[in-house]
């Protein structure tokens, strides 16, 4: 397979996955009774107490509009693609009003990228010499008493090991504080400090649950590995223990741990969002509990529709790093 | 049985006991004659451990072990719902596509691809964001089932192409069987035994995702869950008010269900390979 047919292939299944889902974006909520438009006239009107009838029809109408609700279906979805997918544009948000809804995303979007990829990062490269060990020794007590832990914490879910560290760290020794808040009037310093401070216990709960598939999918890996022949003759070579850890076992795999990385990175975004809310972290995570808790339909779509491109770009991007790391694959 | 004991590894042994336990809680001990313990204030409020109230009371006057059991019961079975629909449509497209091959194949496949790639939890976000108020236990398992059938299917798909040519397919087909008596009745056997461990891994996945929506308010409100148990503790503010029993029950007991379950699967795929080894 030459390099370009499968660049071309990936690039086309990448934007099938963000049209697909943008797809079910447009049409889940026309399936779905509820109105939004109807929705959030009623809470308008609850909050500001009662307005002019001329006056709310013209809003009504301004509404429709902006949810792209005018026209027929296929202009419909015409316009919301031009307009979200290709402009990120998604309307005014009604939490914040008249603020656009892509400021505030772009806002907060980089605490989640930088929380949730490195913690992933951190967590695969830590997952992945402890599993390679553990992998390598099977035999050893250590091997065994690592091994269990990932068991033990991998399949939890992100925002319950979240709520565990919370609960243990935060109220009981009360060593982190349980909610992020930012400095935001003091120096740049002051701001890294409160940041460092508040991602510790959130970056923590990813980093566990990460590290947890790492180690057991390197541990299975690493001892098939070690029980191939080439190792044996490696052994039978007497090349040391160590230099056929990292150059005979390590590096046959490790390729197949880089899909790994890119399979996990779906999983890490929405355990991202779960664990912002958890903690109080200003990203998307808690825009989006923001947005459903006061029914903000624009911050819902712009924060999901936003979060698929971002999930499937840096899968896209890991798989077309691969061929350049794997000596096995050589595109004319 | 007595056999499998002996063959089957630690870890099915204890997943498989721990699983047991749920399920005993959740489906026998859930039916012995009591209060429902929704109703608030049922007995006093606030109260800590004793002989009659074994975890105490809620902020709401609920008992907290009677409120457990109901949410395991309700948190198996939206688990076990999904599960049920996620593998048997699973398997049927799975099949499908292995077995009629051509454009059938590819079209199933780019749709199901599609699917195991999408982000999820965006999606049932929004979709459930929707129906905030409206939804009910068995619209919540449609949901979540949306996502459980297409690894089950590819995984199947992938099984059905090696099958396929397989001897003794080949002699049933020679012998007359039609395709569709060859997929039930030489297939699906076949399918079954590894699609358990799938369905294992549906029930996990779709507990999790439940209470992953619970937190965020998004779950049926009127649903005893062991997410929705956690969700409400929280709102209550347990922590602050250090009852710890309350919000420290489902935890755990989320937490013992999701390990018990995670060995109970692991396990079960090794006993397999050793199995189909010998």
């Amino acid at each position: 397979m030459k390099f370009k047919t499968f660049f071309a292939q990936r690039i086309l299944a990448w934007a099938l996955t963000i049209m697909i889902g943008v797809t079910f974006i447009f049409f889940i909520p026309r399936m779905f009774p509820s109105d939004p438009v109807e929705t959030m006239i009623a809470q308008m009107q609850s909050r500001s107490g009662n307005m002019d009838p001329a006056e709310m029809e013209a809003l009504r109408t301004k509404l429709r509009v902006q949810f792209g609700l005018e026209g027929s279906l296929l202009e419909q979805y015409g316009s919301f693609l031009w307009n979200g997918l290709l402009h990120f544009d998604f309307g005014p948000s009604l939490m914040s009003y008249p603020e656009p809804v892509n400021n505030i995303i772009g806002r907060n979007l980089p605490y989640t990228l930088g929380l949730s990829l490195t913690s992933t990062l951190v967590a695969w490269i830590i997952g992945n010499i402890v599993g390679l060990l553990a992998g390598f020794r099977p035999k050893k007590r250590s091997s065994k008493i690592m091994e269990g832990i990932a068991i033990c914490i991998y399949p939890i879910p992100y925002f319950l090991i979240a709520l565990i560290l919370q609960i243990v760290f935060a109220y009981l020794l009360g060593w982190f504080p349980i909610q992020t808040t930012l400095m935001t009037r003091g120096t740049f310093l002051q701001w890294l400090g409160s940041l460092l401070k508040g991602s510790i216990l959130p970056g923590l709960s990813l980093l566990l649950v990460g590290m947890g598939w790492q180690i057991i999918s390197m541990k299975s890996l690493a001892s098939t590995t070690a029980d191939e022949d080439f190792v044996l003759f490696a052994r039978f070579r007497g090349i040391s223990e160590r230099k056929i850890g990292i150059s005979y076992v390590f590096r046959n795999c490790i390729l197949t741990q880089i899909t790994a990385l890119a399979m996990s990175l779906g999983g890490v975004f929405g355990g991202s969002i779960m664990t912002e809310i958890i903690f109080g972290y200003p990203g998307v995570g808690q825009l989006i509990q923001g947005a459903i808790l006061q029914s903000d339909y624009n911050m819902i779509l712009g924060c999901i529709t936003i979060s698929i491109v971002a999930i499937s770009t840096a899968t896209l991007i890991v798989d077309l790093v691969y061929p350049f790391i794997d000596p096995r694959i050589r595109y004319g | 049985m007595k056999k499998f004991w002996k063959v089957a590894n630690f870890r099915l042994k204890a997943g498989l006991i721990c699983t047991a336990v749920f399920v005993i809680i959740g489906f026998v001990v859930y039916y012995i004659p009591h209060i429902n313990p929704f109703t608030f204030n049922t007995y006093e409020p606030k109260l800590g451990a004793s002989a009659a109230h074994w975890l105490g009371t809620t902020s709401m006057g609920q008992d907290v072990v009677w409120l457990l059991i109901e949410a395991i019961h309700n948190s198996l079975l939206i688990g076990l719902i999904v599960a049920l629909i996620g593998t048997v449509v699973g398997v049927l497209v799975g099949l499908l596509a292995g077995f009629v091959g051509g454009v059938v194949d590819r079209i199933l496949m780019i749709i199901t691809d599609t699917f195991v790639v999408i982000p999820q939890l965006p999606i049932l976000i929004l979709m459930t964001a929707l129906m905030k108020g409206g939804s009910t236990v068995i619209l919540m398992a449609l949901v979540l089932a949306m996502f459980a059938w297409a690894w089950p299917s590819r995984q199947i798909r992938s099984m059905a192409l090696t099958m396929k040519e397989r001897d003794f397919i080949q002699v049933a087909k020679f012998s007359g069987e039609g395709t569709l008596q060859i997929v039930v009745t030489e297939i699906l056997p076949y399918a079954l035994t590894w699609s358990l461990s799938n369905f294992m891994n549906a029930v996990l996945s779709a507990i999790g995702s439940e209470s992953s929506l619970a937190v965020l308010g998004l779950s049926p409100g009127n649903l005893v869950s062991l997410g929705n148990m956690i969700q409400w503790a929280r709102n209550y503010n347990a922590i602050f008010n250090q009852q710890y029993l309350w919000i420290g029950a489902p935890i755990v007991a989320t937490v013992i269900l999701f390990i018990g379950l995670f060995m109970l699967i692991t396990g079960y795929n090794d006993y397999l390979q050793v199995k189909r080894g010998r």
